[in-house]
């Protein structure tokens, strides 16, 4: 009996394998779009020949050898065709052409690299955010057109025509398939995490929403988040967002109750925190701190995320080191909502009278109009200072402007209990 | 998807090749670098250890060495993956390095999803 079905054998391949075929085949061609056919070509021989002869020993070796024949093909093709692809003419004479066992060596060495550019490449700026979400699952995540449709609760051809259309992109611009360097770096590297926290709260909202079909773009944005930790282990904010996303996904069975009700982090059984994630997660920020601890906006969350994550209990919380957090988040990143949030630490830390301080200031926020955290809050922080009356018109209005039912009941629930 | 892989063999008196730890720590590493291996951990012997049993409402402690035990635990990983399919993957090539370094190794990995994890969609 073969090991295991050769079809799902060769998806858990390809799966494990794509990224970094496609990234050293893109490398030797110097385009994403002709990589991934090339890679796509290799699994589809894979498909044919493994049914028959099983699983090779070296499976990834094998995609790689058989990818690399028609990326030289394709070369040699192209070199003697068209002479107007001269950067790939000269890429194949600085390899020397014949000897494929330089082509193999260039192929092999710098595997971190290769994948980092395809990293890079993928969440080019000159992409829209929607074509970097999907290249990147696409190309890093390995999922398939269809498991990025359902992710999304979109049609197959709009992802489909999504990728192409990127690629297209991709090739139009002479986008260079490396790593930006200097000045540069920062900048991309924004874009990179904000692709993959982007694909984490995808998942994360939808875990305490109505549909339960995406906590797996959780999965999926953990794993590119530890790949990246692990190719570019010195960018401490590379490793707060690893922090900040294995702390939240710590809470997922937690924030959810038997009725699908959201249960707020305060109120959550802290015995369902998926304390292997938070174990994680805390290294992740002792990584943030051995680089020189330089918080971005990512390992600032991580932080404020980490002092509830080590609370064995809400009254054993940090706030007044969340306020300082949150104080340095606002600077970083001004916005009514941090604000907000800083509100709600100053309550608990130095008693409602001081959250409500900073809520005042915030009401005639035109941003924060029609936002139900805002009253909601407001209702807390009033009913702690004895002014019932007050407080509950505050949460008569969270309730009406709440979108979700969930919350809506839950804000009810507490309306009454006043 | 959360599983636990369970290696269990024979228990020897003579310790695995170092050449099969350095295999093993290669793949562990790879396994890291692709964001699916979140946790592992090997075994001492048996020697060091005990077996704890209620049987007819009675608790009774055996010490190791289990002698008479056919296999024992010897270590396990945990790995995040999008699929049973992929967990068995990487316990295959871990099973494939024995064959390469321990020659005549015998023994079974036990693959088991756990309750933890991210849960799954539907």
């Amino acid at each position: 009996m073969a090991f295991q079905k050769a079809a799902e054998a060769i998806d858990a391949v390809w799966r494990i394998e794509s990224a970094r075929l496609i990234a050293g085949l893109a490398r030797l061609v110097g385009d994403v779009g002709i990589a991934e056919d090339l890679a796509q070509d290799a699994l589809v021989i894979a498909l044919e020949q493994w049914p028959k002869t099983g699983v090779p020993d070296n499976p990834g070796a094998w995609l790689m050898a058989t990818a690399k024949h028609r990326a030289i093909d394709l070369l040699r093709r192209r070199k003697m065709q068209d002479q107007k692809h001269e950067h790939v003419a000269r890429e194949l004479d600085a390899k020397q052409v014949s000897p494929e066992a330089d082509l193999a060596a260039a192929i092999d060495d710098d595997v971190g690299d290769d994948l980092l550019s395809l990293i890079f490449t993928a969440c080019h700026p000159v992409l829209s955010t929607d074509a970097r979400v999907a290249l990147t699952l696409r190309l890093l995540g390995g999922l398939t057109t269809e498991e990025i449709a359902r992710a999304f609760l979109m049609p197959k051809a709009t992802i489909q025509q999504r990728i192409v259309r990127a690629k297209r992109t991709l090739a139009a611009a002479r986008v260079p398939f490396e790593v930006p360097r200097g000045s540069e770096l920062a900048v991309r590297l924004g874009s990179v995490l904000e692709v993959i926290y982007l694909v984490f709260n995808e998942g994360y909202s939808a875990t305490a929403g109505e549909d339960w079909v995406r906590p797996a773009l959780c999965e999926d944005a953990l794993r590119l988040g530890r790949i990246l930790a692990e190719l570019a282990p010195m960018e401490p904010e590379v490793h707060g967002l690893v922090a900040l996303m294995e702390i939240q996904a710590s809470r997922i069975r937690a924030r959810v109750g038997p009725q699908d009700e959201p249960i707020l982090l305060l109120q959550q059984d802290r015995g369902r925190w998926d304390h292997l994630l938070i174990g994680r997660g805390l290294a992740a920020l002792e990584r943030v701190e051995a680089l020189g601890g330089a918080y971005g906006i990512y390992a600032l969350q991580a932080a404020i995320a980490a002092c509830h994550a080590r609370a064995r209990a809400p009254d054993e919380t940090d706030w007044t080191r969340i306020v300082a957090l949150y104080d340095a988040l606002g600077q970083l990143l001004p916005s009514p909502v941090v604000e907000l949030n800083r509100a709600v630490a100053l309550g608990m830390a130095f008693g409602p009278a001081a959250g409500l301080e900073v809520i005042d200031t915030l009401r005639a926020d035109p941003a924060l109009e029609g936002y139900h955290l805002l009253p909601s809050v407001r209702g807390d922080l009033l009913a702690k200072l004895g002014r019932f009356e007050e407080a509950r018109a505050e949460l008569q209005r969270a309730a009406a402007l709440t979108q979700n039912v969930r919350e809506r009941d839950l804000l009810l629930k507490r309306l009454e209990a006043l | 998807m959360r599983f636990m892989t369970i290696v269990k063999s024979k228990e020897t008196s003579t310790p695995p090749p170092q050449s099969l730890f350095d295999a093993i720590d290669k793949l562990g590493q790879e396994a890291t670098k692709k964001g699916v291996m979140v946790g592992f951990g090997g075994l001492m012997p048996t020697a060091l250890g005990a077996r704890a049993r209620l049987a007819g409402g009675k608790i009774s402690v055996t010490d190791g060495p289990f002698s008479e035990a056919k296999e024992v635990i010897g270590g396990f990983a945990i790995y995040e993956v999008p699929s049973k399919a992929e967990a068995l993957e990487w316990t295959r090539r871990f099973l494939q390095l024995h064959i390469e370094h321990w020659k005549g190794w015998e023994g079974e990995v036990e693959l088991r999803q756990m309750f933890d994890g991210i849960p799954e969609g539907c």
